[in-house]
């Protein structure tokens, strides 16, 4: 479904103004304008090596941006305004900002020497300052919330890869983020365990008020999931619209190409 | 396991030797009073050595530029130089600054300064093999560059950690006969002084090398139960 177009008075929630990001000579991310509303779901697909990561990593303040401003929640993401100027943002201002996000990642990323609770409170209590209990109240809730209300005392290696999947999402989740970034979390996983994943997302989306990002290679999630679809090419949005309309009837010669590679290869 | 029937074998081979060679009950109770301090000084020599390469690898990772530079020099100087030498400047050079230390104390900072700096890069390297995306997840979750490596980074980074530091305490044990030229009398000592006046050169050398590489062995087999325990902490070996 598309949401109607916003009342001007509402800032999106994320903004790219003209963001650029080059690795030496390389131009990954070209000038990039990209607006997402409030508790909008937005879907990232394209050809590998066209800057989708690269997106959710800016996002995430594990980049360093070249060019441009990326606004979150209505302030400059990595800069802050001193004397009417922009200015590089310090730490805490940074900090600030990083609060508003979580990410999940494709290889999860989960602490191994910690049980699935361990991961999930351990942020929480450091950097939010919740009291134990309340911090293992929150991971509780969550970690039945992805179904994994039997798992808590154990450690990764003892999960299946959709199991540790779902222990990254609440243990991002514990954190209370804005905006949630996806980078290909069923990429890494087991085709049977890749619907797991993808409801406990579904889920998400509908009970909580969370701005969603996801790189996805899956069409038929992204179609029923998501907003909006926008196609990355080469560090650009080369065609953007409707999930329907750009999945069933792109207008761009290269979708067309892109989602029939990805039909053939499933 | 195997480390554990080695130095059982020691042990027995030892108290076949002293079994076996009379007279050797005149000289034992002497040696064992070195043994007793060269353990001290691997022990306090292997704790400054453990903190100093803590302090300055992660000066040298994550310090401000000042703090780099210190970490360098002192990685290199002590790297760079014998233990020999930097245990005479210690004991002889010092006092001509004001600074006159007990010679238990510099042998013990000596050796683990000297040890520790190698130390230091095993650290750093242990660091490093801790996976990116482990520190990508502590800036998702908003953690602090410190909150991060304690608890996240360095316990990883533990486990890689023990089999070097396993040998970098062996070294340290075998360096601590250096400290019998600065007035102290360990075990390498000891047995110079006894074998000067009872010229009982075979049997004194050859407890002295059973004494150290009993040593050596209860080491060893203790870094590796360290490294199983450590192993099973982080959740590897369960599954
Ligand atoms: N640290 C880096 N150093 C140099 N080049 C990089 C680095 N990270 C990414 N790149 C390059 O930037 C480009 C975009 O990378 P990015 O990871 O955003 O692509 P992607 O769209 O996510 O691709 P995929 O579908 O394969 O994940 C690629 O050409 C990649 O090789
Ligand atoms: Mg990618």
């Amino acid at each position: 479904m598309t949401e109607s177009p916003a009342p001007e008075t509402s800032q999106p929630m994320v903004r790219f103004e003209r963001v650029t990001k080059r690795y030496g000579s390389l131009v990954v991310l070209d000038e990039l304008d990209l607006d997402i509303a409030r508790n909008e779901k937005v879907a990232i697909i394209g050809p590998s090596g066209s800057g989708k990561t690269t997106v959710l990593r800016m996002l995430m303040t594990l980049e360093k941006i070249d060019g441009g401003v990326i606004h979150v929640d209505g302030e400059p993401l990595t800069h802050m305004e001193r004397n009417g100027q922009l200015v590089r943002a310090n730490e805490s201002h940074l900090r600030r900002m990083r609060g508003k996000i979580g990410m999940v990642f494709q290889h999860f990323n989960l602490f191994p020497h910690m049980t699935s609770l361990g991961n999930c409170i351990e942020a929480p209590m450091r950097v939010l300052g919740l009291s134990r209990r309340e911090a293992e109240d929150r991971a509780r809730e969550l970690l039945e919330m992805v179904g994994l209300r039997d798992k808590m005392g154990h450690y990764p290696s003892q999960m299946s890869g959709g199991q540790q999947q779902r222990v990254a999402i609440a243990r991002a989740l514990a954190m209370r983020p804005k905006v949630m970034l996806f980078d290909e979390v069923t990429s890494a996983l087991d085709p049977e365990l890749v619907g797991e994943v993808l409801n406990v997302i579904r889920r998400l989306g509908e009970e909580h008020d969370l701005t969603m990002l996801m790189v996805t290679h899956q069409m038929g999630f992204a179609r029923e999931f998501a907003d909006r679809v926008c196609f990355f090419y080469e560090g650009k949005i080369a065609e953007q619209g409707a999930p329907a309309e750009l999945l069933g009837n792109p207008k761009e010669e290269r979708t067309r190409q892109f989602l029939s590679a990805v039909l053939e290869a499933s | 396991m195997r480390a554990l029937v080695v130095c059982g074998i020691v042990c027995f081979a030892a108290g076949l030797a002293v079994a076996g060679l009379p007279g050797l009950r005149d000289f034992l109770p002497q040696l064992l009073a070195g043994a007793v301090v060269t353990i001290e000084i691997t022990i306090g020599g292997c704790a400054v050595a453990v903190a100093a390469a803590l302090v300055a690898a992660m000066a040298k990772m994550y310090g401000p530029a000042p703090l780099r530079w210190l970490a360098v020099a002192y990685i290199e100087l002590f790297r760079g130089t014998s233990a020999l030498v930097q245990l005479f400047w210690l004991f002889y050079v010092l006092p001509h600054f004001g600074v006159l230390l007990e010679p238990m104390t510099v042998g013990i900072v000596a050796l683990g300064l000297n040890v520790g700096a190698y130390g230091a890069e095993v650290v750093r390297g242990a660091v490093n093999a801790v996976p990116r995306g482990q520190w990508e997840a502590t800036v998702a979750l908003n953690m602090t560059r410190a909150q991060a490596l304690r608890r996240v980074i360095l316990p990883q980074a533990f486990v890689a950690m023990i089999p070097p530091w396993g040998n970098l305490f062996i070294e340290l044990l075998k360096a601590t006969a250096l400290v019998s030229l600065i007035t102290i009398s360990d075990l390498a000592f000891r047995a110079q002084q006894l074998n000067q006046i009872t010229f009982e050169t075979v049997k004194i050398f050859t407890i002295v090398l059973l004494i150290y590489l009993a040593i050596s062995s209860v080491i060893t087999v203790g870094m590796r139960a360290l490294e199983e325990r450590a192993a099973r902490g982080i959740g590897r070996g369960r599954a």
